[in-house]
């Protein structure tokens, strides 16, 4: 299996890195920094699925986020589509899961962090 | 032939492996950033990938299918959503990494709600993962994100299973 998969990961990985390269910390805090309502979630929200970011980058940009004033809301939807939607693993996914499965998965887990991510701003 | 298919196989990753190198050569730097980001995730990838491999094998061989069936399958009751939560919450490393055992899982006879609730919960329910986020965004922030994540991965899951199909059949990866 691993000899299988393994172009497609390293497929994977290599799709992160230039992804990471064009979208930096900065760019990325900036980005979402700059918009704020519904089009700021939506910003984060299509971020969130489509970049890979390490939990140990991606809640300390949160604490950036939220420090500058940025809602709850926006951050919440950033942080659940970054961990539940993967644009850039779909290849990986598709193999394993099969396609009609991959999508539909991250068709509901988008929508499901924009709910969670509306809940926790009215909560927070 | 086998040298072909291998060419097919890796052609994107070859043109990526040449560009990397034809950067470092050269010092283009876009390049070379790129290639410091590929090797972070490559550290990352060779450190968890492993066992998770393991974890599959030792699934594929050692555990029956009528055991997960019973466990985790179709007939099973909320307790196999809580099995397949107790493993996933167990485990480390990102998303992508869960897929091959999602895989095993679906294989092995555990529902389609099950398998997806398993990929909801890896996503969000790691402990470690919850004390770090805590750490950094707080804890009213960290708890109430993840107790309103909970019951959407349920839906998530019986949503997979309403569109999927009770019976829906994964194509065979080569093991």
């Amino acid at each position: 299996m691993f000899l299988t998969i393994l172009p497609t990961l390293l497929l994977v990985i290599a799709l992160v890195s230039i992804f990471l390269y064009l979208f930096p910390k900065e760019v990325l805090a900036s980005t979402l920094g700059a918009k704020s309502g519904f089009l700021g979630v939506l910003i984060a929200a299509l971020l969130g699925s489509i970049a890979l970011i390490p939990p140990f980058i991606a809640f300390p940009l949160g604490r950036i986020l939220l420090d500058q004033g940025i809602p709850a809301t926006t951050v919440a939807v950033f942080i659940t589509t970054l961990i539940m939607v993967g644009f850039l693993t779909l290849p990986l996914e598709i193999k394993f899961l099969g396609k009609k499965a991959a999508l539909l998965r991250n068709f509901f887990s988008f929508a499901g962090a924009l709910i969670i991510g509306l809940l926790v701003g009215i909560l927070y | 032939m086998k040298a072909k298919s291998f060419l097919k196989d890796y052609f994107w990753v070859i043109i990526f492996a040449l560009f990397l190198l034809g950067s470092l050569f050269i010092g283009f730097q876009p390049g070379q950033l790129i290639y410091a980001n590929f090797s972070q995730f490559l550290l990352e990838l060779i450190s968890f990938l492993p066992l998770m491999f393991l974890l599959v094998g030792l699934f594929d061989v050692w555990i029956p299918k009528e055991r997960i069936e019973r466990y985790v399958g179709q007939d099973s009751s909320w307790l196999g959503s809580f099995w397949v939560i107790l493993l996933a919450t167990l485990q480390a490393g990102p998303l992508y990494g869960a897929f091959p055992v999602a895989y095993i899982l679906r294989k092995k006879g555990a529902s389609v709600r099950n398998v997806f609730i398993y990929l909801g919960a890896f996503s969000c329910l790691k402990i470690p993962l919850l004390s770090f986020e805590i750490g950094f965004l707080g804890l009213k922030f960290s708890l109430l994100r993840t107790l309103i994540t909970l019951p959407v991965f349920f839906v998530i899951g019986i949503l997979m299973e309403k569109y999927l199909g009770k019976d829906y059949q994964l194509k065979s990866v080569e093991l």
